[in-house]
């Protein structure tokens, strides 16, 4: 036995007897139990349909499957270049100036944050719905009522509302670290407003800007709560996802979709962390 | 100079409006709950008829929701302060892994864990049907909160010092544990106690999959109310739960701004000390 391995197993035979272990095991058992066997049942399961290990390219080859992810990733991405770009001018805006009233602006930009999806959901029925207040609006000023909260745009919307709060969050930290000076010397330079913002502000802030925006397309991406209280005729991929399950009783589809998304918001959400450090991610 | 207060007053303008986009429907929704009747508008008059009838049809969830939410902070208090202690002592890679791992539950949609809880233990039936079955979801979601809440706090203290000057007047392993690394792990193990209460209070996409038509939460007969009740019913609990959760987020806001106070101050004293 080559030396390393022999000094890894003694090192593995000490941990194990060690009181850190014992300390360890109960987010152990708890963890295995009921979440990596879980998931790995679920990997099973989503192979286990009469096309096999193959429904985990539905989402390229069925149809309903195909245009659901084409909706979800077009709506994800929309709405992560909408919030991002929202963010970015109210988060530096804030971290610029001191002004009257500047923390309680804070305070009600981010305490959306804890919000679950079905809540903006009807927050935005409340805004765009039957009832709503753009409808009412626009009913008394041309006659004509605008109802929206059951289409792209509400879902849109319902997206961006729970998107912003985190963006701005993760924005107002790295606009926080900016190096002044660096602004000063451009500006001395001769260098316009524009141009100091294009090539030193924005360079500078392009970490946080990729980084919030990942966050913001995995919560997009797999976002339930809002999609099901507006109960648009778009299919997202956790609609998609709940429907297989509950309506067509498609287990192995809808576990192969779930491992599909669960890959793709991981994945998005470990670009973010590796570029910022830490995420502030919950679901929305 | 006069071009600098324009750009000031553009972008205070934009950003007012964000902000009322995300303040206007919660005050709608607010007075929806208490006006009698929506349509016609305030004029109706104000009612609490809506949230009696709320308290009426849906006192269950919310005390199902509350009792949740503490199981849940128990049980992530009990199990993610001794691992975030693991995590801050060892270090390393192995550490950081385990992180990762624990943290999944936080990136992978609530939908698929559900589903993966439903294919592995749904046969269990009264497992299934009991509300334990909704606080496993829960402590999954939440634990990740908590460990890296306290992991953070351990992190920037030299707790092994402490721990090791305590050793020293004959501290017991527990003893240690407890009048050491608890005391001085507090900010973290209230903000992850603060931030685990809130989002079980809040969680749905794992709920909906788990519950049963006996282990329904607040957000899962908020779900319910939208999709069946009249709007003014629908708002008025939707109130219920703005109240129950505000005061939660408010103390998390102080909370942070403070520890944020602290850690500048803690990060002066460090700087100074490498000054001497």
């Amino acid at each position: 036995m080559p030396l390393s391995t022999l000094n890894l197993s003694a090192l593995m035979v000490s941990f194990l007897k060690s009181r850190l272990f014992y300390l360890l095991l109960p987010t152990l058992i708890v963890t295995l139990a009921f979440f990596l066997i879980p998931m790995v049942q679920l990997i099973i399961v989503g192979a286990s349909g009469e096309e096999g290990a193959m429904a985990y390219l539905s989402f390229l080859t069925k149809p309903r499957h195909f245009e659901s992810t084409v909706a979800t990733v077009l709506l994800s991405a929309l709405v992560t270049l909408a919030a991002v770009i929202i963010s970015t001018i109210s988060g530096i805006f804030l971290v610029r100036n001191q002004f009257w009233g500047r923390e309680t602006l804070i305070s009600l930009l981010t305490f959306p944050l804890a919000f679950p999806g079905v809540v903006v959901g009807f927050l935005i029925i409340m805004l765009a719905g039957r009832q709503g207040l753009i409808g009412g609006i626009t009913k008394s000023l041309t006659g004509d009522k605008v109802v929206f909260a059951y289409s792209m745009a509400g879902l849109f919307l319902g997206y961006l509302y729970f998107s912003i709060p985190r963006v701005i969050l993760t924005i107002m930290a790295t606009a926080e670290k900016l190096d002044r000076s660096l602004e000063e010397a451009a500006k001395s330079l001769g260098a316009s407003q524009w141009r100091v913002i294009r090539d030193v502000m924005l360079p500078a802030l392009k970490p946080g800007l990729i980084a919030s925006g990942a966050i913001c397309f995995a919560t997009s991406m797999g976002a339930f709560g809002t999609a099901f209280t507006l109960a648009t005729n778009i299919d997202v991929i956790p609609m998609t996802i709940y429907t297989e399950f509950t309506l067509n009783a498609n287990f192995a589809g809808a576990a192969s979709l779930s491992i599909i998304l669960g890959l793709i918001t991981w994945l998005a959400l470990f670009i973010a962390r590796s570029l910022s450090g830490s995420t502030v991610a919950a679901s929305g | 100079m006069a071009r600098q207060k324009l750009y000031f007053y553009l972008q205070l303008a934009f950003t007012l409006l964000v902000s009322a986009f995300l303040i206007v429907p919660v005050v709608l929704s607010v007075m929806a709950g208490l006006t009698n009747n929506f349509f016609k508008g305030v004029e109706s008059g104000f009612t609490f008829k809506w949230v009696i009838e709320v308290w009426d049809l849906y006192a269950d969830t919310i005390f199902l929701s509350m009792f949740i939410a503490f199981a849940c902070l128990v049980v992530t208090l009990l199990i993610g302060i001794p691992m975030a202690y693991v995590l801050a002592k060892t270090g390393g890679r192995s550490a950081r892994m385990f992180e990762e791992i624990i943290t999944l539950p936080v990136a992978i949609p609530g939908l698929a864990i559900a589903l993966a809880l439903i294919m592995t233990y749904g046969g269990f039936r009264d497992f299934r049907a009991s509300w334990l079955f909704v606080l496993v979801g829960h402590v999954l979601y939440t634990l990740p909160f908590m460990v890296r809440s306290v992991l953070a706090v351990l992190s920037s203290i030299n707790f092994t010092e402490l721990e090791e000057g305590a050793a020293s007047l004959g501290a017991t392993f527990w003893q240690r544990f407890w009048h050491v690394i608890i005391p001085n792990a507090r900010p973290g193990i209230l903000a992850g106690a603060l931030m685990v209460i809130t989002l079980s209070i809040g969680e749905f996409n794992l709920t909906w999959m788990l519950h049963t038509p006996l282990t329904k939460t607040l957000p899962v007969g908020l779900a319910d109310s939208y999709a069946s009740m009249r709007l003014e019913v629908a708002s008025a609990y939707t109130l219920v739960f703005f109240i129950m959760i505000i005061p939660l987020l408010i103390a998390m806001q102080i909370y942070s701004s403070d520890g944020r106070r602290t850690k500048k101050q803690a990060a002066a004293k460090k700087n100074a000390q490498q000054e001497t």
